[in-house]
């Protein structure tokens, strides 16, 4: 009887784990089963080359996801030019340079500021950031990449903060008394030799980060004015995310343009298939 | 020699005041954006938002639909991620032998986690909704959700549970007991705390998560029948940061968004306390 419970829970735990493999493969397979025959159809070239996304048009549909996809590229790009330096500084501070109460209560801060809704960061970036440009920069309207840029960076920071202060902390401190003991000051020991101790952790964060950026929808959706043209800086853009999030509710089932989002979603997900792939080549090396 | 030493001394008091910057950059950012949060949405916080519904008669609103919405939808996808991520925990660390598979279900875990919300929110609606009959449900919703944060539960739940001393696994294996009940009666007790964090976790990233639920739960801001269990599992409708959405986007109502946003920043705060108590609970051990 007990030997009979201690199967049962041994193959039942075991089916947990692979549940988790298994659930990976099925959105894998049913992403590539469904994603696969629209971008067949509109032709890969014209799929991922195609300037113009007019999916909503009766005559001439027209599916290019280029402008979508350079907008996603560019914001998460933009964002991480602007949030890894600030976060990586900023988590240099907290484990070197800040007094212990200080320390402790940014490290609250920015915890608090990773658990809040990506809503609230849109709703902010739509009622303060947007008008702010608009008015600023003289523009039509304020939605825009920059706008995207700066929610998502505000976004990422917690992220980048976080994880490079853990690969911080986790420097042996023996690297840098040897450079204090060699005569280094503080400030050069940090930069020199805890830094670069710390590169591949901060490394994980960039690219954890850069995946948020790329995959986050809402605040973008809320802010970015969601235009599918060419991007460009002060115009308003449309991200991959966005462009499925507008859309979804709208595609009739099975048609050709629903199928086409679900070729979105796959482009996605390849993009952060690779980014985990990177990382976990990263770790082994 | 003097002018080298000084250059080196102002270089280090550059290099400090930058990271000094960068810190106070940070913190005024995300203070200025909870601040202004709650300096919009303060004013029109009352006892009467927090527990009615909205009249269209009297030209009020209510959030108490959202508010139990989302309770519903936190306590159906803590009840489906729970079992399945421990459960895979508990294989991962006492069972599993292979070392594949162990690194095959952590490789699953990390791009499971890294997959955007937009994505989950598609094959949510598609599948769950649409090919498992679902509809859009608070059960789709909390269904799609549980995928969704099963990484971040097994991860958790994997690292309390290697913390747990092997002392207390030898000394039950040794007093008589099956692997099975060893596990159940010691160390699952014994990481309890690290497992509660997990779904504390889980809990803030369901609060927070809107692209989901739009699309598997709904977006109704009225009061739906939770008379009965079968009635309440069949219930569609908005969970709070959806609720903020809805009133920002399709309704243009900022005082109530402003609002919703304070009470969902109340809630992150509460959520990152708890979490914090009990990380530091389990780190004690």
């Amino acid at each position: 009887m007990r030997r009979r419970g201690e199967r049962a829970a041994h193959c039942l735990l075991f089916l947990c784990a692979l549940a988790t493999v298994a659930l990976l493969l099925l959105i894998t397979a049913y992403l590539i089963a469904s994603g696969l025959p629209a971008i067949r159809e509109i032709g890969l070239k014209n799929f991922l080359l195609g300037t113009v996304w007019d999916s909503a048009s009766r005559e001439n549909p027209r599916f290019g996801i280029l402008p979508l996809l350079t907008a996603s590229v560019c914001g998460a790009a933009g964002a991480m030019a602007a949030g890894v330096p600030l976060g990586v500084l900023t988590a240099l501070f907290l484990t070197k340079a800040a007094p212990p109460g200080l320390a402790a209560a940014l490290r609250y801060l920015v915890r608090l500021m990773a658990g809040i809704p990506s809503v609230v960061c849109g709703l902010v970036g739509m009622t303060v950031l947007v008008p702010f440009l608009r008015e600023r920069l003289d523009l039509p309207a304020g939605d825009s990449l920059l706008a995207a840029v700066i929610v998502l960076t505000v976004m990422i920071l917690p992220t980048v903060t976080e994880l490079s202060e853990d690969a911080l902390a986790a420097t042996p401190p023996a690297c840098e008394e040897a450079s204090l003991a060699l005569g280094a000051t503080e400030t050069e020991t940090w930069f020199r030799v805890s830094l670069p101790a710390a590169r591949k952790g901060i490394a994980a964060a960039a690219v954890l980060g850069t995946g948020r950026a790329m995959g986050e929808t809402m605040a973008v959706l809320m802010v970015a004015g969601n235009v599918a043209g060419m991007p460009s800086p002060l115009r308003s853009v449309r991200f991959l995310t966005a462009g499925i999030a507008m859309e979804l509710g709208y595609a009739a089932a099975g048609s050709l343009r629903q199928r086409a989002l679900l070729s979105i979603a796959l482009v996605l997900f390849v993009l952060i298939l690779l980014m985990n792939i990177l990382l976990s080549w990263g770790k082994e090396r | 020699m003097i002018d080298r030493r000084f250059r080196r001394r102002a270089a280090g008091w550059g290099a400090k005041a930058l990271l000094w910057l960068c810190a106070a950059a940070v913190s005024v950012l995300l203070l200025a954006m909870m601040g202004y949060v709650c300096f919009r949405g303060l004013p029109g916080l009352s006892w009467q938002l927090l527990t009615e519904e909205e009249s269209v008669l009297r030209g009020t609103a209510g959030i108490l639909p959202g508010i139990v919405n989302t309770l519903l939808v936190i306590v159906l996808s803590l009840a489906a991620v729970l079992p399945l991520g421990v459960g895979a925990a508990v294989y991962l660390t006492e069972y599993a032998k292979s070392r594949a598979l162990v690194r095959a279900v952590e490789f699953a875990a990390g791009v499971l986690s890294g997959i955007p919300s937009i994505l989950y929110a598609m094959l949510g609606a598609l599948l769950l909704c649409g090919r498992l009959g679902l509809r859009r449900t608070l059960l789709a919703g909390a269904l799609t959700l549980a995928v969704m944060n099963l990484p971040a539960v097994l991860c958790a739940a994997q690292e309390s549970l290697r913390a747990a001393p092997s002392s207390f696994r030898e000394g039950a294996l040794g007093l008589g007991a099956g692997k099975w009940f060893m596990i159940r009666t010691v160390v699952l007790p014994a990481s309890l705390d690290g497992i509660v964090t997990g779904c504390i976790l889980a809990v803030g990233r369901v609060v927070g998560e809107t692209a989901v639920l739009m699309y598997t739960a709904g977006l109704s801001t009225a009061m739906q029948d939770f008379s009965s269990l079968r009635s309440a599992l069949r219930a569609s409708g908005a969970t709070l940061s959806t609720v903020l959405y809805v009133y920002a986007r399709e309704r243009a109502d900022f005082a109530a968004a402003f609002s919703v946003a304070t009470v969902l920043l109340f809630i992150t705060a509460v959520i990152n306390l708890a979490a914090s108590v009990m990380g530091r609970r389990s780190r004690r051990g």
